[in-house]
Parts: C-alpha cells; sequence; structure tokens
C-alpha cells in the first residue's frame, strides 16, 4: 500500500454512452435513453440512484445530475428524463435543443442518495411533476421483488402528466395521479394515517412539498427515519464574486451564470464532488477566511454550521462581499 | 500462473505454512518504523503483479484448506453467518461481485456462464458445478451471501447504508480477530467501533464514516490492518477465546518464531450495486515470526515497531504480555539499519542483516 494519503477523487466513475432514443413525452419533458459504447452491458444499479450527465456545450462544461429512471433489472440500457428549464442555466436546454440520437456523452456511474430502505414492509411515493423518475425505478424494482407500494402523483395538468397514463395503466390500484388544474390534491393527512407499521414514505419534488411533507408525518408521530426525500437543486445565478484559493495560491473570479464549484474547475483545480446538487456533501470546503455574507443554498450542513461561517458547499452556494479565502 | 493448494490445516496439529511465494507477497503492513492508527484508505483498483493487491478477491495456496475450516467452524456455529431479513438483495450483489470477479481474474479457476437469469457456477478447486436462478434463493442450497462466501477467502461484513449511518446487518465472519458477528448484528459503526481505544477521541471513526458513506459504484477502496496470533489460527472468537486465549500462554524462545504469527487483514470496501450497501470484505494473512523475518527490511522494522508501540494499542490487540519475548526474539533481527520507505521487501536493494 501506498504511504500517501490518499486525495479524493472529483466524482463518480465515468461511462462512455450514446444517446441511442430521445422520446418527448410532452411539451416539458423528454426522455433521453443510453447504450454504452464500449457494448458492455451497463453496471446493475440501485432504485433511486441519479447520474451525473456531461455536457460539452460550446466548449463549456456543464454536469447535470438526473435520477435513473430506467428499469435497474435492464442492463442494455440507462434512460432520464428531463424537464425543460426555460430559466435554468442552460443545461436542461441544451439536452432539449442540442442532443441528437447517435450523439457519444459521457455520464457517471449511479450514485445513490435516495435509496429505498430495504427494510419497509411498504414503499408510499409522494411525487411532484419531475419527481417522479426516481419512482420509475423504484416501482421496477418492487414490481420484481414483489414489494409492497402505492403512488401518489401530483402533476399540473393531464397533458403535462409524465408517464402518469402508462403507470395508471400498468398499476390502476396502485397509482393515483392529482391534476392541479382540476384542484385534485394530494389527501396526504388522510393518506398518513391509515399505513401499517413499518411503512416508509418517499417524496420527490419541489421544495414546497417535501417541506410539507417531512412536517406532516413529523406531526402526525411519523420517525423521520421513515421519511424519505430528495431534490436536487440547480445552481442559481448571482453576483459575481472573487475568491482566493489558498492550497493552490490563485485567486479567481466566479461568474453570474456559474457556481463556485464550476468556477474552481474552469481554473484547473481538481475540487471532490459527487451530485453538484447540495446533497451529498462532497464538495464541503473549509473557509479560511471571509469578509462578507454566505448565501448558503445546500441541505447538507446544517444551521449551525451555516451560521459558523467556517464551511461552504460551492456547487450550490455563493458569496457577496470583500474577501472569500477557501481551503482548496 | 496455476496455484498449488497447500493440505494444511488451521487448528489442532497447526499444518498452516507460507510457501517462499506466500512470504514474499505477504501483505507487510508498515511502510515506516512506527505505527500510528491511521484511516489509510486508497483505491482498490489492482496492485503490482502477483501481489495480494492484484485481484478483486485474492486467491492463494491456502484457499482450499481455509475453506474447509470455515466449514468445521460453520458446522459448530451456524450463528457466524447472518442476515438479516432486509440484507437478502445484498447477499445476491455479493454472490454476483465475488462470480464475476473471480471468474474474469482466475478463468483456469473459476467459470461463471450466464444465460438471463440462469447462471452455472464452476470452482474447479473446491470441485462445485451448479446452476442456479439468480434472485431464486430456492435454487440455492443456503442463502445467497452464506453460498458464495462459503467459497470465498476472509470475512464478510454487509454493511446496510441507511440515514448516513452504517449498519452491521449481515455478515459470514469465521476468520475474525477477537469480535462476534453475533453480538454485532444490527449494530451501528460507532456501537460496534466502541472498543477500539484512542481512535474514537482522535476523531478516527468520523472521519473513516464519512469516507465509507461516499464510497461509490465501481470504485472500490482498501486498507490494513493488523495484530499478533499465536498459533496459525484463522478461528480467534470470542465465543472460542476460552480455547485460544490460553494459547497465547504457551511461548517460549525456543517456539516463537514458529508459534507467533503476525496477523494483517486486508480491508476492501465495496459499494453493492442493487442494494446500495457496502460490502466489506476482510482477508486475513498469517505469517510466522521465522518467515518475516527471512526478509531483512521487515525483520528490522517489525522489531522498531512493536518496541515502539503506545501500551494501549498493544494491550487492545492482546500481546502486551508477550511483548517482552517478542522483542527478545526480533531484536536478534534488527542491525540499527535504515530501511527503505514503503512496504515491499525489496530484497535486491536492502542489505542482509549485519550481525
Amino acid at each position: 500500500m501506498s504511504a500517501a494519503p490518499q486525495k479524493a477523487k472529483a466524482g463518480a466513475e465515468k461511462i462512455e454512452v450514446e444517446v441511442s432514443a430521445i422520446v418527448p413525452l410532452n411539451d416539458l419533458v423528454t426522455r433521453f435513453e443510453f447504450t454504452r459504447r464500449d457494448g458492455q452491458p451497463f453496471p446493475p444499479f440501485s432504485a433511486g440512484a441519479h447520474t451525473v450527465v456531461e455536457m460539452n456545450d460550446d466548449g463549456r462544461t456543464r454536469l447535470n445530475p438526473y435520477s435513473l429512471m430506467s428499469d435497474p433489472a435492464d442492463p442494455s440500457k440507462y434512460a432520464i428524463s428531463v424537464r425543460r428549464d426555460d430559466e435554468g442555466r442552460g443545461g436542461s436546454l441544451f439536452m432539449h435543443q442540442k442532443v441528437k440520437v447517435g450523439d457519444p456523452m459521457t455520464i457517471s456511474y449511479p450514485v445513490n442518495l435516495f435509496p429505498l430502505d430495504l427494510r419497509g414492509r411498504k414503499h408510499v411515493f409522494l411525487a411532484g411533476g419531475i419527481g417522479i423518475t426516481p419512482f420509475m425505478a423504484m416501482i421496477a424494482h418492487l414490481e420484481r421483488m414483489g414489494g409492497a407500494w402505492e403512488l401518489h402523483y401530483a402533476c399540473r395538468s393531464e397533458a403535462l402528466g409524465t408517464y402518469a397514463d402508462e403507470l395508471t395503466s400498468r398499476h390502476p390500484n396502485k397509482v393515483h395521479v392529482y391534476y392541479d388544474d382540476k384542484k385534485q390534491a394530494i389527501a396526504l393527512e388522510d393518506l398518513l394515517d391509515g399505513q401499517p407499521l413499518g411503512t416508509h414514505v418517499y417524496v420527490c419534488g419541489p421544495q414546497g412539498m417535501i417541506q410539507w411533507v417531512h412536517k406532516t408525518a413529523a406531526a402526525h408521530g411519523w420517525p423521520d427515519e421513515n421519511v424519505h426525500s430528495e431534490e436536487f437543486l440547480a445552481p442559481q445565478p448571482g453576483k459575481p464574486f472573487e475568491v482566493r484559493l489558498c492550497k493552490s495560491d490563485i485567486t479567481i473570479q466566479v461568474g453570474e451564470h456559474e457556481s463556485l464549484l464550476e468556477a474552481i474547475e474552469r481554473c484547473g483545480v481538481e475540487a471532490p464532488f459527487l451530485c453538484r446538487g447540495g446533497a451529498c456533501g462532497q464538495c464541503e470546503t473549509d473557509v479560511v477566511e471571509a469578509d462578507g455574507e454566505f448565501i448558503h443554498r445546500d441541505h447538507w450542513l446544517d444551521d449551525d454550521e451555516h451560521a459558523s461561517g467556517k464551511k461552504i458547499m460551492p456547487c450550490v452556494s455563493r458569496f457577496v462581499g470583500k474577501t472569500l479565502v477557501l481551503d482548496r | 500462473m496455476t496455484i498449488q493448494f497447500n493440505e494444511e490445516t488451521f487448528r489442532d496439529d497447526y499444518s498452516f505454512r507460507n510457501s517462499d511465494w506466500a512470504i514474499k507477497r505477504f501483505p507487510f503492513p508498515f511502510h515506516e518504523d512506527s505505527y500510528m492508527y491511521s484511516v489509510n484508505m486508497e483505491q482498490h483498483r489492482g496492485g503490482p503483479e502477483g501481489s495480494v493487491y492484484e485481484k478483486r478477491f485474492d486467491v492463494d495456496e491456502h484457499y482450499v484448506s481455509e475453506m474447509r475450516d470455515r466449514a468445521i467452524v460453520l458446522a459448530e456455529d451456524p450463528l457466524r453467518c447472518q442476515s438479516l431479513p432486509h440484507m437478502t438483495l445484498a447477499g445476491w450483489d455479493t454472490l454476483e461481485l465475488i462470480m464475476v470477479s473471480k471468474s474474469e481474474d482466475y478463468p483456469d479457476l473459476f467459470e461463471l456462464h450466464r444465460d438471463g437469469d440462469r447462471w452455472r457456477w464452476i470452482n474447479k478447486p473446491m470441485g462445485i458445478d451448479h446452476t442456479f436462478t439468480f434472485l431464486d434463493e430456492t435454487t440455492l442450497p443456503c442463502g445467497p451471501l452464506e453460498y458464495i462466501t462459503r467459497q470465498a477467502q476472509g470475512d464478510f461484513a454487509v454493511l446496510d447504508q441507511r440515514n448516513d449511518m452504517l449498519y452491521m446487518d449481515a455478515g459470514m465472519i469465521t476468520t475474525q480477530a477477537d469480535w462476534s458477528l453475533d453480538f454485532d448484528i444490527g449494530m451501528d459503526f460507532f456501537e460496534w467501533h466502541a472498543p477500539v481505544p484512542l481512535a474514537h477521541e482522535m476523531g478516527i471513526f468520523k472521519r473513516a464514516l464519512k469516507f465509507l458513506l461516499n464510497i461509490q459504484q465501481g470504485a472500490p477502496a482498501r486498507r490494513l490492518n493488523w495484530t499478533m496470533t499465536v498459533n496459525p489460527l484463522l478461528d480467534t472468537s470470542p465465543e472460542n477465546y476460552h480455547k485460544w486465549g490460553v494459547q497465547k500462554s504457551t511461548l517460549t524462545p525456543e517456539n516463537i518464531g514458529s508459534k507467533q504469527h503476525l496477523r494483517v487483514e486486508l480491508q476492501t470496501f465495496y459499494r453493492l450495486p442493487r442494494s446500495n450497501a457496502l460490502l466489506f470484505p476482510i482477508r486475513c494473512y498469517l505469517i510466522a515470526f521465522q518467515d518475516i523475518v527471512t526478509i531483512p527490511k521487515w525483520g528490522r522494522r517489525l522489531h522498531r515497531v512493536i518496541r515502539d508501540l503506545p501500551e494501549e494499542l498493544a494491550t487492545y490487540k492482546g500481546f502486551i504480555d508477550n511483548r517482552p519475548k517478542m522483542l527478545d526474539y526480533l531484536s536478534q533481527y534488527d542491525d540499527g539499519l535504515p530501511t527503505s520507505p514503503g512496504v515491499w521487501p525489496d530484497l535486491d536493494t536492502e542489505p542482509p542483516l549485519q550481525k
């Protein structure tokens, strides 16, 4: 064994793929399917896992996480479903507008930050909009393993109910769809009330929905560890700022539309990361000196750590002020 | 290379022996002349040709005899292999990982033929040729974890990961350095490490847990750990302490070279793909003091490490009482010359013993 301590590697292992199908599902959501360029089967993955897709957008590298929504038992392809975000930083627009069938792309090995609790006697899935994607894989897994589940899926309208028809026709007794434009809503309190012991609840959707589920479940006496959620944050634009990376001995500028992590990478400094969405904790960085205000947006650090000013998650968080020095 | 499998025992007459090949490839754990805890992780992606780090699951001359010893332990105490109900999928993950790795890394010894879920597994050293259905337990003679780990050297702890914590929820533990799966089953990471001295204060376990939680699919890791064992015993379990503990008092200046063994664990860590559990194989390698000192660098270094080891560690590792005898023996092989950095024997460059 080598004597030298090892640096955390940046990102998960990579897989070279080719876009094998692009399937528009509705006005906003398109499915992208990948096959491996080396012809090998894909590694199996656990339901709830995501992959980080590398996009080469006119020389600018974008790395966006997407839940794997294909059947985990099918090693011939991986699939993701991408919702177009016209207001976002451009990753989803790149996927929708520039990616063509046959394009080579690079994706990461699966990483699971939203696994099923395999002790669960029953799994209740609560999806909002594009939050349906991890549940597609979970449902396929539980169907194969004979696990008990039900899905409650809130969408804006029938026209935007991604996979709603497919799920309803396959599993008519387990799938419940609620349309906003018909004023339908998940009756969460009733739903939580009747569940057998050993039930786990999983929620994926907008932040407000996630908080609502956690709060309501807690109020009804559900243990925290039986309520699971996943929300990837996209980095938000903000005022440009300057950062000193003291280990690398360089000073860098973070632009309005890039994240701190992206700016660090652009300047050739290798920094650890996995999810790039404020959830996994890999990119946690020590603050050496700061004179200004942090804009913490991650789910990883707790309130005390946010208040301490000693740590920052550069994938989603920013800074406004005079001086920021990081231990990187 | 074709491996000649030893006929040997790890009990009763202790006929266990290392060949010259096995001595030279022994995973000597000290990269410098002193030892202190560290997380000391590195990627598990191969290593020098012929070394124990080269393959995902090292197979050596002790394979067949070690599997025979495991069968004896299990016959006496079936609780050495346990799997909580939610860990069956992780058992299949383990079976798949070991079968795929061994058939790819040792095609002359193991074959795996897959036709959908219909799998045929051939283990030539153990004379097994079995066809079964993947993910269907009824087609195996026992659970998937037990089935495959009766055919793989080393212990296997299978850790469930949930709520940012690891839980000891399954395992095959028959060659352990004095810990018990039956006692630890269901415990979390901090609970099962509670008996270890000093490391908690040093923050080692907090850092180690963080590292382990983030081990990803396709990127396994490894580290070494070590202790001391009198007689080449694989099964140094708390359950059988009454049988082996007393043997620690049988050392004499005449027999210490052959009886006292350095016990090294090559620990590896794999994220399992289907269950998202963490597989923790703990492979035990034994070497007699008289064999270690045939490598001059290792003889010099082992003396210095044992001499300078903090008392708490010598106590925890169970050899504080025997340390003076060990030092009397090992000091004969330390001439005070400097040693080269790193763990390798460096036989071509390190001088022979100068006394």
